[in-house]
């Protein structure tokens, strides 16, 4: 037993989450990110944070990490130049994508040429061909393959992917450019396409080989001078990677797989909220994790999270597999305003960011904000931070008045009608993942989390009908914590695109257990002990010719003793739920995936002292603040003093370090044994 | 006589004010309950057309019928003046005759379906879809003929019928009508698909009305159709002039050999309205590119094109619809009569977007675009495979986006919302065949400051004997550029037998028979061009020249001389820039290539067809 340490870098603040393997106990602390060398920031937390707990770095086993630098690399287009060899035919696969045109009719005329992740000038074409049965139809030409591979070098490349029609079955021909380019260009390093993504569909299959390509060089950069400036400040433990859909990996490994990094920050939010559910004893829950900028939000299910095949990233969406969060423009920093022509009240997606900021944060904003608003309404009182960061109420009073003049109505019902329309925003992207994928949000716990996640998590809660509204215990630093607390996961997957009567249990087994040595020993691969590893299996199940399909998850014992017909029915049944009707179309088994775990943690969760119920101990004065239409008399507490038990009667509020949480009027909120508090209505 | 519509409860909506945090509220749930529809619609159909490229449309109406939410406007109200039944709760209404709502849906194959959502004994909304089906019988695999003389060749045709009736579904019905199709499966996928969207937006739809009141919803539907009234009338006063302007544009033939056809729109402000009048387009055509155009969708077009620069955040709606007057010629092109045949309308469809923009851009130089919304190009491939089983392919091409004013046409994209392309390795996974080539094409996109897009070659090669049909247009009329910019390249199909031989084949086209080996290349048009074109970087030009996006043929075009190193060449550059300078005269606000009269004279020339005979007209449609 150690010390754990979670760091998760964001776009203004990096979190810092240490914890004690042994008695749960646990320090955090937030310091400025340093975007130049996000190293600097996360060395300064660690000197701090250590200090706190009064040990040294060395102490720390494990460094758990959630970073942007991927994703950062990819929307920024900050990527090393990828040179691309596609079959003859398909050299510009990458700029006609799937010809698809956002903004609906008329959206072509304000929409941005792309410019490609590989350029078109960096991109050659080889002879030979494949067809869909995976044999061969034209052989590749060595010569051939020599001319094209010639005119790349000397253009600049810095990485080269090999990406061909039909590669998803048959990898022979991309082999062969392969050992050429050695020969070729031997310092370049190379990506496959049927090695990174042997899945169906030749643009998706290019672009995701070619977007782990553009960001390994930078990742491995970030990773190796992060690991050295560890080692340099005695920290010798290991280094880990949060993955996009939630699970660990190494940074060994990271850095030949980085795209399967590229929603890590969102990930560890989502970790997080599961860690605190588990000891909640909440189940299913919903996450609204509200920064400045955006509001990401997820759904977990019987404690395990929706997770999704695809990691969309600015325009661009990448085969890796992420947890199925969806991000909306609506966060603290989201700018109101009145347009001329309609006379509505819109709220974000422009965000006034960390500069100049909401007019409140009195760094030269005038533009309102919703932060302007809570600050208005009184729901945000006095100070962020602990008190080093004073708010300007009556900078935040000026700019609402702005979209109250706008709109003929009252200051207060402007800036309730702000923060009516962000929470709605908020409510559509919950709508998103709960009832349109056929979940019912009574059924859920909302936790809110991030900045600005206390905050509004008891309104939105009470749209969707989701209760308890929880704010967890420290939700400043929760994205740290999920760093901190998830388990080592890695997964394969394969195109069979059969349909039932075409295939055999016996076929699927032999290539599912293929599957299961294959992601086992990538594990062990990364220094985890046979013995702890666990495997899962999904089957990706649709009606033949449907183009959207239901994973199924299964193990293998069950799928030798019910067959593929138990499979179906199960799917049968998930079609029902999800899409209200069932077909005689024959089954069609389209992907299948396997993953493999590391053991999970069993770490205990800190406890705060058994109270009597009456949180008064912890008030710090009476307060004032708009609801409901009216002025109403509030109580301000500290969370920091409340009580395993506390009840504290709404309309209140409970502020801390980072956060700031809001009980509404007709609503209490319960203090658990951990500290998380739950709402619910009186 | 219109629809009796039978509700339980007769207790009128009461008419609310409704706060602006509100309506913004309701207005968001609206748009969210939309997004439902298209999920739920694409998760599980099964054609092709509407999975993989989209081709279908939601529509949420207020209980009057007017459209709150979609694309198209509504065609609900056509429908109930001409619908002589009862409405009532538990009813579903299925209809598929563009005759019968008014060219609402604008082709047979376009499958409607229409639920009346009752509350409470009232009816207090509706919605709507419809979708593109991949064959619905008749004269072709497709059910799209083009060499159509009648829509009763074109398939099954669904008068309004209730698939529901008071909550009973009838059976019988779908029996009949699926037994019209080659593609039964695909079809009662599609059809579950239209009727679970349209479901899932009713339970939105009552939940809405449960959580804010009926009174509320209902009151707050008005205020948004209000709302966009007071919009397009301050857009209409400020942007449109009293002063006539017309556009007109071209369908290049009708299938039939005859060509091309002529569509015109002149637009006026008037008494505070706007006037969209198509006089001046020519009469209906013997063949099938007749547009029955909807008078709402045309306003639904206008307004679009109008809002989308001022707030783009708005909800389109039907409220505006009173000030723009459409007036549309009777037996013209776009509005023809019974029981003319409509399979090809999607060329007239799409060229009133040029028209739109031609019109708008004259007199508002930030809405300008070059030209490049020719048309959807389809290609229908079927017959029986090697073990008897049949096979039947329906895709949608893309080609050049024309040069905008903020920059380049992108390359091989979709001017239509929501498209996509099919990936070829899934067309080699499902059907007999192989896609060789899937690129753009060098120089195809007209010059210009910025460059229309390049359209596209796609390259099938055939495994199994069957046959093939082609709709394409933008081959004989060039798609224009604009400010200085140049016409972008038309399309052009050709088909390489087996045996080497190769022939140019037209692009309105039934009933090819291809055997195992041919080849189709299959190229789109490209876009027009924007602006001078001797004023494009040659550097820019240069690297389009290696990214073979341009050759250096291509490149003179922007005056440019790139060495065979590729290079530009400076100083040969700019001495031919100076004498394209002094040899051109003014640069024209619109280039529409070279007139018809030479358009016919070089047509075998430089299509390698023969130019179109001139439409002959008085000859009544053949019934």
């Amino acid at each position: 037993m150690g010390y754990r340490l979670g760091v998760d870098v964001g776009g203004t603040f990096t979190d810092l989450l240490l914890f004690d393997d042994a008695s749960g106990d646990f320090w955090r602390h937030k310091t400025p990110s340093t975007p130049a060398d996000s190293s600097e920031g996360i060395l300064n937390g660690v000197e701090v944070i250590c200090a706190a707990a009064g040990l040294t770095p060395s102490a720390i086993d494990t460094f758990l990490h959630g970073t942007t630098v991927a994703t950062n690399a990819m929307l920024e287009g900050k990527g090393a130049r990828v040179g691309l060899v596609t079959t003859k035919g398909y050299r510009q696969v990458m700029q006609i994508a799937r010809s698809f045109v956002p903004g609906g009719l008329a959206g072509w005329i304000v929409w941005p040429k792309p410019e490609p992740l590989a350029r078109l000038q960096d991109t050659v074409e080889v002879k030979g061909r494949m067809d869909a049965q995976g044999q061969e139809m034209r052989p590749v030409d060595d010569d051939d393959i020599r001319e094209q591979l010639g005119k790349l070098k000397g253009r600049g490349i810095e990485t080269l992917t090999v990406s061909l029609v039909n590669a998803y079955l048959n990898g022979d021909h991309e082999l062969r450019v392969a050992a050429i380019a050695r020969e070729v260009m031997p310092d370049i390093p190379l990506s496959l396409s049927h090695e990174v993504l042997p899945e169906m569909q030749e643009y998706e299959r290019t672009l995701t080989t070619v977007a782990n390509a553009a960001v390994r060089p930078i990742v491995g950069r970030y990773v190796r001078n992060l690991r050295s400036r560890l080692a340099a400040a005695g920290m010798a433990g290991k280094l880990s990677l949060l993955r996009s859909d939630g699970g660990l990996m190494s940074s060994q490994k990271a850095e030949e797989h980085p795209v399967a990094l590229l929603m890590s920050g969102p990930a560890g939010g989502v970790t997080g909220a599961l860690w605190v559910a588990k000891h909640a004893g909440l189940d299913n829950i919903l996450t609204l994790d509200v920064g400045g900028t955006s509001t990401d939000v997820a759904l977990i299910e019987h404690g395990e999270p929706r997770r999704v095949r695809t990691t969309e990233v600015g325009h661009l969406s990448v085969r890796a597999s992420s947890l199925d969060v969806k991000t909306v423009g609506a966060g603290g920093g989201s700018i109101a305003y009145v347009p001329e022509l309609t006379k509505a009240l819109r709220v974000g997606p422009q965000s006034a960011g960390a500069v100049p900021g909401p007019a409140a944060y009195g760094k030269g904003g005038t533009l309102p904000t919703v932060t302007d608003a809570n600050v208005v309404l009184g729901y945000l009182p006095e100070n962020l931070l602990g008190g080093t960061f004073k708010l300007d109420r009556a900078a935040a009073t000026a700019a609402v008045q702005t979209i109250a003049d706008a709109l003929g109505i009252s200051l207060m019902a402007a800036a309730r009608g702000i923060i009516d329309i962000v929470n709605e925003n908020m409510f559509g992207a919950l709508r998103m993942i709960s009832v349109q994928q056929g979940y019912d949000p009574r059924d859920f716990a909302l936790m809110g989390f991030g900045g600005a996640g206390p905050l509004h998590v008891n309104a939105v809660a009470r749209l969707m009908g989701s209760y308890p509204a929880v704010s967890p215990v420290s939700p400043g630093v929760l994205c740290a914590l999920g760093d901190a607390t998830t388990r080592t996961r890695t997964e394969t997957a394969r195109s069979l695109s059969k349909r039932v009567s075409e295939t055999s249990i016996a076929a699927v087994m032999a290539l599912l257990t293929e599957m299961d040595v294959q992601v086992r020993a990538e594990l062990v691969a990364d220094g985890i002990p046979a013995a702890d590893i666990e495997t899962a299996f999904e089957i990706d199940v649709r009606y033949a010719g449907q183009a959207f399909e239901v994973p199924m998850t299964i193990d293998l014992a069950t799928l030798q003793a019910g067959g593929i017909a138990a499979l179906t029915a199960r799917f049968d049944a998930e079609h029902l739920r999800l899409f209200t009707f069932n077909m005689d179309t024959e089954h069609e088994l389209v992907n299948l995936r396997a993953v493999a775990l590391g053991k999970a943690l069993d770490l205990p969760a800190h406890q705060l002292p058994v109270g009597d119920g009456n949180p008064a101990a912890a008030k710090l004065r009476d307060h004032t603040l708009w609801m409901d239409g009216a002025e109403q008399a509030a109580v301000i507490y500290d969370r920091a003093r409340l009580r395993a038990g506390d009840v504290i009667p709404g309309p209140a509020i409970v502020i801390e370090m980072d956060s700031t949480t809001l009980i509404e009027t007709r609503h209490i909120g319960t203090v658990d044994r951990f500290g998380n508090i739950m709402i619910t209505p009186a | 006589m219109p629809t009796t519509i039978i509700q339980s409860n007769q207790t009128p909506f009461e008419s609310l004010p409704i706060d602006p945090v509100t309506l913004d509220i309701i207005e968001n749930a609206l748009r969210n309950a939309r997004v439902e529809m298209d999920t739920t619609l694409v998760r599980t159909a099964m054609s092709p057309g509407i999975r993989e490229q989209g081709d279908a449309f939601p529509l949420i109406a207020d209980h009057k019928g007017r459209m709150i939410v979609g694309q198209f406007g509504s065609y609900i109200g056509p429908f109930l003046d001409g619908y002589d039944g009862t409405l009532e709760d538990g009813d579903m209404i299925f209809l598929s005759d563009p005759y019968s709502v008014g060219g609402a849906i604008s082709h047979s194959n376009d499958w409607l379906v229409l639920l009346p959502v009752f509350k409470e004994g009232r009816l207090i909304a509706y919605t709507s879809m419809f979708g593109h089906q991949s064959d619905i019988g008749g004269m072709v695999a497709g059910s799209m003929p083009i060499d159509a003389t009648s829509i009763f060749q074109e398939g099954v045709r669904i008068p309004p019928v209730k698939i529901w009736k008071a909550g009973v579904y009838n059976e019988d019905l779908i029996k009949l009508v699926m037994h019209q199709t080659r593609t039964p499966e695909w079809c009662k996928a599609d059809l579950n698909a239209l009727i679970a969207a349209c479901r899932v937006a009713a339970r939105r739809i009552v939940e809405m009305a449960g959580r804010f009141g009926d009174d509320v919803f209902v009151s707050a539907c008005e205020a948004l159709l209000a709302r966009n009234h007071r919009a397009m009338k301050m857009l209409i006063d400020t942007a449109i002039g009293e002063e006539p302007v017309s556009f007109e544009d071209y369908i290049c033939d009708d299938g039939l050999g005859f060509g091309p056809y002529k569509i015109k729109c002149t637009m006026w402000r008037e008494n505070g309205k706007v006037v969209l009048d198509f006089a001046g387009t020519d009469p209906q055509s013997k063949g099938s590119i007749n547009f029955l155009l909807n008078e709402n969708m045309m306003r639904m077009f206008f307004g679009i094109y109008m809002i989308m620069v001022f707030d783009p955040q708005i909800l389109f709606n039907d409220g505006y619809y009173d000030l723009i007057d459409v007036r549309i010629p009777e037996g013209s092109l776009l509005k023809p009569k019974f029981p003319a045949a409509l399979s090809g309308r999607t060329h007239a469809l799409g060229r009133l977007f040029d028209i739109l923009g031609g019109l708008l851009g004259q007199k508002t130089p930030e809405f300008l675009n070059a030209a490049g919304f020719s048309s959807s190009p389809h290609l229908f491939y079927s017959g029986a495979d090697k073990q008897g089983k049949w096979f039947q392919l329906f895709q949608i091409g893309f080609g050049g986006i024309p040069g905008r004013p903020m920059g380049d046409g992108p390359d091989g994209h979709s001017l239509w919302p929501n498209f996509t392309n099919v990936p070829n390795e899934f067309l080699e996974r499902y059907f007999p065949l192989v896609i060789e080539r899937y690129e753009t094409v060098a120089d195809s996109g007209g010059a210009g400051l910025h460059r229309g897009g390049n359209g596209i070659i796609m390259t099938y090669k055939f495994l199994e004997p069957g046959q093939i049909a082609i709709h394409d247009d933008r081959w004989f009329v060039p798609p224009w550029g604009v400010n200085g910019g140049n016409p972008g390249a038309r399309a052009r199909k050709i088909l390489r037998r087996a045996d080497g031989s190769e022939t140019i084949v037209g692009n309105k086209r039934e009933d090819i028979e291809v055997a195992a080996g041919d080849e189709l290349d299959f190229i789109t048009w490209g876009g027009g061009g924007w602006g001078d074109p001797l004023l494009r970087d040659p550097a820019l030009v240069a690297l389009e020249v290696d990214q073979g996006l341009v050759t250096i043929d291509g490149a003179r075009a922007y005056g440019v001389v790139i060495r065979a190193d590729g290079t530009v060449d400076t100083a040969a550059t700019e001495a031919l820039r100076a004498v394209q300078r002094s040899s051109r005269g003014d640069l024209p606000l619109f280039n529409l290539g070279p007139g018809l009269a030479a358009l016919r004279h070089d047509s075998l020339a430089e299509t390698g067809l023969p130019a179109p005979q001139p439409p002959v007209w008085g000859v009544a449609a053949a019934a």
